[in-house]
């Protein structure tokens, strides 16, 4: 690697091939190659049409297709201590945290919302894998007690979209602590007596996948998610043996007992809200796409009975 | 032959060079070393010093790891009695990587869990290195239910470089067997104290050590990856471990900065590998002084202790 390589090369690359169209119109699908528009693509939840790959969904485009209307509300997260530890490998841990605010938008790796979802109010949290891989440091950890602690404020359900390669090393021990942390958040759902349920996301693994993400009331995964806790990669060089086709996948740990359903994400809601509207004996649900709901009209004071 | 780590390489020099001598002076009568070899002794004793009084964090890494360190068993044989080990998950085996069962600490009943590496090729073989698989942390959770059901405390001895990374782990589900353990370390009723006696490696270390104290050796670690793993992943060379020990803060005297550490029990000089029985008798002291203290609190005091240990933790960071 030098300056020629690193420097010069790109800029040659760029004068040679332009692009003819703008950016963001095309995404190729990564498993078949079919080119897919983007208007295609959003409207069918980033799944691709020709082969149901699914691609990854950033936390908002995700609440936007779940709730109501596309409207829900932030649930604010205590603000964590930035860089604990000083840490720094070859770069600063405050470097990489600017590079990926600046690259997804995004505060952190978690987005916490609530809303409505076919007029079942549910608190929401959804891991952000293009935020540093998703990983668990004390914003998550935060992130998941605060949205335990406000459905059991508000006596509903939490629903966790779990996307993440594991703990944030840049966080050192406080990033592995994140694993009881947001276990005691699963224990207070458990208390109230509150649905909890984890969407398992591609790809779900390490820490991650051995704390809050097995501990739901319901385990529902997208198709073909990596879902682990050691990689294959690491499992290879351990055992020196290639692995099988599909191993780790959802369908293979939906074999192997780990999961209750594997489910297209175009079916996640409905499904999401039939199961908790039955957890929590509430009626069947008004099911399609919704308007966001009416904010309540101010209930009229009570006419005086004297 | 004793084991010398590889930057114990100049004391392994003197102190052979004095052993060296004192085994011509046995063949040979009329020789006389014992000044010479005392000497050595005197300067060895010196370095060792040296070298133990400001270990850095990768050497720390290295003693935590020292093959003759006392391991879970010996700790179990020499501090408990009536120890009966409990086997199995009731599901699919026995984890050999997992030691357990009822033992007795002074007068107090109490159920003991721990990881075990093994000794030599053999036991590392059967022990796995001490890397447990989903049975290993099912039978944690038996093992602590039971401890509840019966109202006894429970001590955990964690030396693991990690959870079992094999294809039929994850076909059982380490994932789910690791977080239900966590789990069940928050539920039970009962004092739970943890010990990091080597390596606490994980989430294979968090599914014991979620305790209301968490005691750690001095020269012992916990960390959320290896030294060699962080250094393969960030900085793309596996060779760059001393800078990931380095920053990953992973010594017992940093944790207990950060407060994930609550006590740190002190070793013999030149670590618990040279004087094991005083290392033991270290950690049977504080865990009966730890025990006596969480004695006060009742059941859910105790839960809510742990809980909230946890939930404040992080909140202050290491100090600039």
């Amino acid at each position: 690697m030098n300056w020629i390589s690193n420097y010069v090369r790109p800029r040659i690359n760029s004068i040679f091939s332009r692009r003819e169209v703008p950016e963001n119109l095309w995404t190729k699908c990564p498993e078949c190659g079919t080119m897919l528009f983007h208007r295609e693509l959003s409207d069918n939840f980033n799944v691709c049409s020709n082969c149901d790959h699914h691609m990854a969904m950033s936390p908002r485009e995700r609440f936007g297709a779940l709730f109501d209307g596309g409207v829900f509300s932030e649930v604010q997260v205590p603000e964590p201590i930035a860089d604990p530890l000083h840490f720094r490998d070859q770069k600063r841990y405050p470097d990489r945290m600017r590079e990926a605010r600046r690259t997804t938008g995004e505060k952190e790796a978690m987005l916490v919302a609530e809303g409505e979802m076919m007029r079942t109010p549910v608190v929401a949290a959804c891991q952000d894998f293009s935020f540093m891989a998703g990983s668990m440091g004390m914003y998550v950890g935060n992130a998941i007690i605060a949205a335990a602690e406000r459905a059991v404020q508000m006596r509903r359900p939490l629903v966790l979209f779990s996307a993440a390669g594991g703990a944030r090393m840049q966080e050192g021990i406080l990033s592995l602590m994140q694993m009881p942390r947001t276990t005691v958040a699963v224990e207070m759902l458990k208390e109230a007596g509150l649905p909890y349920i984890v969407v398992l996301t591609h790809p779900t693994t390490g820490g991650v996948t051995a704390s809050y993400a097995m501990l739901g009331d319901l385990h529902i995964a997208e198709p073909n998610a990596l879902i682990c806790f050691a990689g294959p990669r690491v499992i290879e060089q351990t055992i020196r043996e290639k692995l099988p086709e599909g191993f780790q996948r959802a369908e293979y740990l939906l074999d192997h007992g780990m999961l209750d359903r594997v489910t297209h994400r175009k079916d996640m809601k409905e499904e999401l809200v039939t199961v908790i509207r039955m957890m929590m004996n509430m009626p069947p649900a008004i099911k399609g796409d919704l308007p966001a709901p009416e904010v309540e009209p101010e209930q009229p004071e009570p006419a005086e009975t004297s | 032959m004793k084991n010398y780590l590889e930057f114990e390489k100049p004391l392994a020099e003197i102190e052979g060079k004095a052993e060296e001598l004192r085994a011509l002076a046995r063949q040979n009568d009329e020789m006389d070393v014992e000044k010479e070899a005392s000497a050595l002794d005197a300067k060895a004793e010196t370095l060792l010093k040296d070298l133990y009084a400001d270990l850095s964090p990768w050497r720390k890494c290295q003693v935590a790891r020292h093959p003759e360190r006392p391991h879970c068993k010996d700790y179990i044989e020499a501090l408990f009695t009536e120890y009966t080990p409990l086997a199995g998950d009731r599901n699919f085996a026995d984890d050999h990587a997992v030691m357990g069962g009822l033992a007795r600490l002074g007068d107090r009943s109490v159920v003991v869990i721990g990881h075990e590496k093994g000794h030599d090729t053999n036991t590392r073989i059967e022990r796995n290195f001490g890397m447990a698989r989903p049975e290993g942390y099912r039978k944690a959770v038996r093992l602590m239910d039971l401890a509840h059901r019966f109202n006894l405390p429970v001590v955990t001895l964690v030396d693991t470089p990690g959870a079992y990374p094999g294809k039929g782990a994850e076909e059982r589900g380490q994932s789910e067997a690791i977080a239900r353990s966590t789990q069940k370390c928050l539920e039970i009723g009962v004092p739970l104290v943890s010990v990091i006696i080597g390596e606490g490696g994980s989430g294979g270390a968090v599914a014991f050590a979620t305790a209301n104290r968490v005691a750690m050796l001095e020269h012992s670690i916990y960390s959320v990856i290896s030294p060699e793993g962080c250094a393969s992943i960030l900085w793309k060379d596996a060779e760059k471990m001393r800078e990931a020990a380095e920053a990953l803060r992973l010594t017992a005297q940093d944790l207990h900065k950060l407060g994930v550490c609550d006590r740190i029990i002190k070793e013999p000089f030149g670590g618990a590998q040279r004087d094991p029985k005083a290392a033991i008798e270290a950690v049977g002291k504080a865990v009966e002084a730890i025990l006596d203290d969480l004695s006060k609190l009742d059941g859910p005091a105790l839960i809510k202790d742990r809980r909230q240990k946890y939930l404040d933790l992080g909140a202050q960071g290491l100090a600039a």
